[in-house]
């Protein structure tokens, strides 16, 4: 093995933190100069929006469901099981939907961008993009950017949703508690600060998600090797990048702003 | 991926002479990491004329196709291409002077995902301003160029390797460049294909006079191009016979470790005395 010294590895780490912070920055300013590609970002928004829509209701609801099924000992001891769509509500549109929505995505787009784009970059394609005239940053990277933003957003309204009927069908069927006390339970708990929470992360953790995935992408070298490289390091960092995000996220909103 | 977010830095007016040459390489050097790919490159390339870029593998040859692209920016020294100094340009007004250079690459580089008339009309489309009608007939008009008006609808991975050289030239000439960029346009080709490549190369330097750098590993086909030339009349390559005054418009480059060695015509290129350069034509 190669042996890196420490200056030569903190420089490649600066310097891959410079160009993500560009390839961010640019994706962002791109959205507002011309020309702008609304059919490729259609595309991704099926694809991604679409295409994730069975992990993410797949994953939202058994999240629900084994929260009301873990919750219920806890609060029958207490005498309250009552609460447990107070509870279940709770978790999921602060918590729990957000995130594991981000993590389903960042596991299937980050790798499908990182693949995607990274073939594309070792059969130089990329270059041909660019020699043909086209700025692969607008043409590849910003739809990816809004249609992850944007999807990941609805598919968490989707995941908290489908979250809470999990809950409740454990609740009916095997806590024996009443539908009308479940979702009343669940509605009153829940404050304009909790879904603002819940709303508010999803579109840090898509933008995190696209940018990461369309980084490693276009960052892959040394052939099918390298593209299956920067898919697995896409996947790792995008996943984490959603955990820590949501600690900073969670810490700013609930002291920074009255209410949370 | 520094190569795809090259920091942005002012762009330089050029030289008004530099407007009359193709492309004008001065002094040019460039290392990759701890290696020295180009060490004070400097040569010309006039309008109309196609240059041969020969020398042994790693040699810098592609490089300095993707230089004068701007794909790459040299560490120092300029790079002007039609009248403008890409080596000073920042990426987003590139895209601009890209537009009349038209670049064939080692592997074809088509677009995967799309066929092989979304792969022709690319540039086209990309312009918008191009009534549909006219976008479809130029790429019928490219394609029947490199006769493969037949794979329309096909996609790059139906298409045998020199069949996706040829949609690439079609590709690079659909929107009528000033310069053409050929990488390898034969290596890995059976010989059949190759001198049907060359045929079109040469068609394209006769016919429509575009100026071409052609990187090459293969020096029989560089010598094609400087002694055929394209006869309109039978729609195929011939022999320039001795005597015959014929302008083929082609020269040489040599490159040696980053250096140029040889920059001349296949006359003196055949009469030099240099070793090396005996020894990588003989």
């Amino acid at each position: 093995m190669e042996i890196v010294s420490p200056t030569d590895l903190a420089k490649e780490k600066v310097l891959a933190v410079q160009e993500y912070s560009l390839l961010s920055w640019r994706s962002l300013r791109n959205i507002f100069s011309q020309p702008r590609y609304i059919a490729d970002t259609l595309q991704q928004a099926d694809l991604i929006g679409v295409g994730s829509l069975p992990i993410v209701v797949l994953t939202g609801f058994f999240t629900g469901a084994v929260l009301a099924l873990q919750s219920s000992n806890t609060l029958q001891r207490f005498g309250s099981l009552s609460l447990t769509g107070q509870l279940v509500s709770l978790s999921m549109v602060r918590e729990l939907g957000p995130v594991l929505t981000g993590l389903m995505v960042a596991g299937r787009n980050s790798s499908g961008m990182a693949s995607e784009l990274g073939s594309m970059k070792v059969t130089e394609q990329i270059d041909a993009m660019r020699a043909l005239g086209t700025d692969p940053l607008k043409k590849l990277v910003t739809p990816r950017v809004i249609a992850s933003t944007v999807m990941l957003f609805f598919l968490t309204v989707i995941s908290d949703l489908v979250g809470l009927a999990g809950g409740w069908m454990v609740a009916t069927v095997m806590l024996g508690l009443d539908t009308n006390q479940y979702w009343s339970t669940a509605w009153q708990a829940l404050a304009a600060a909790d879904v603002i929470m819940g709303a508010t992360k999803p579109f840090f953790f898509g933008f995190v998600i696209a940018t990461i995935g369309c980084y490693y992408g276009l960052s892959a070298t040394g052939g099918t090797q390298g593209v299956g490289r920067a898919t697995t390091q896409a996947v790792v960092a995008a996943s984490v990048l959603v955990l820590i995000l949501n600690f900073f996220i969670t810490r700013f909103l609930m002291v920074w702003i009255p209410g949370f | 991926m520094g190569d795809v977010l090259t920091p942005d830095v002012s762009g330089q007016a050029a030289p008004s002479e530099t407007r009359h040459k193709s492309v004008i390489f001065d002094d040019v050097k460039l290392a990759f990491d701890e290696k020295r790919v180009l060490d004070g490159v400097s040569f010309e390339l006039l309008r109309g004329e196609t240059k041969i870029l020969l020398g042994a593998a790693g040699a810098g040859k592609s490089t300095i196709l993707k230089l004068t692209l701007g794909l790459v920016k040299p560490d120092s020294g300029r790079i002007f291409v039609l009248g403008h100094e890409v080596s000073a340009m920042p990426e987003s007004d590139l895209f601009d002077v890209r537009r009349d250079i038209g670049m064939v690459f080692q592997e074809s580089a088509l677009f995967d995902s799309l066929t092989v008339r979304e792969n022709v009309a690319y540039r086209l489309l990309e312009e918008k301003d191009i009534p549909e009608e006219q976008v479809e007939e130029r790429v019928r008009e490219a394609l029947r160029f490199v006769e493969l008006e037949h794979t329309l609808d096909l996609f790059p991975s139906e298409l045998s390797g020199g069949m996706r050289r040829r949609v690439a030239i079609a590709r690079a000439i659909v929107s009528r460049p000033e310069i053409l960029l050929y990488d390898s346009p034969t290596g890995g080709l059976d010989p059949v294909t190759s001198t049907t490549i060359i045929e079109l190369l040469l068609k394209q330097r006769d016919v429509y006079h575009t100026s071409a750098f052609m990187v090459t590993h293969r020096l029989q086909d560089a010598f094609v191009m400087a002694t055929h030339c394209f006869d309109k009349a039978t729609g195929q390559m011939r022999r320039i016979e001795p005597g015959e005054n014929v302008d083929v418009k082609t020269s040489f480059v040599i490159l040696r470790d980053g250096r140029v060695i040889f920059d001349g015509n296949a006359q003196e290129l055949v009469s030099s005395r240099d070793k090396y350069i005996r020894e990588y034509i003989d």
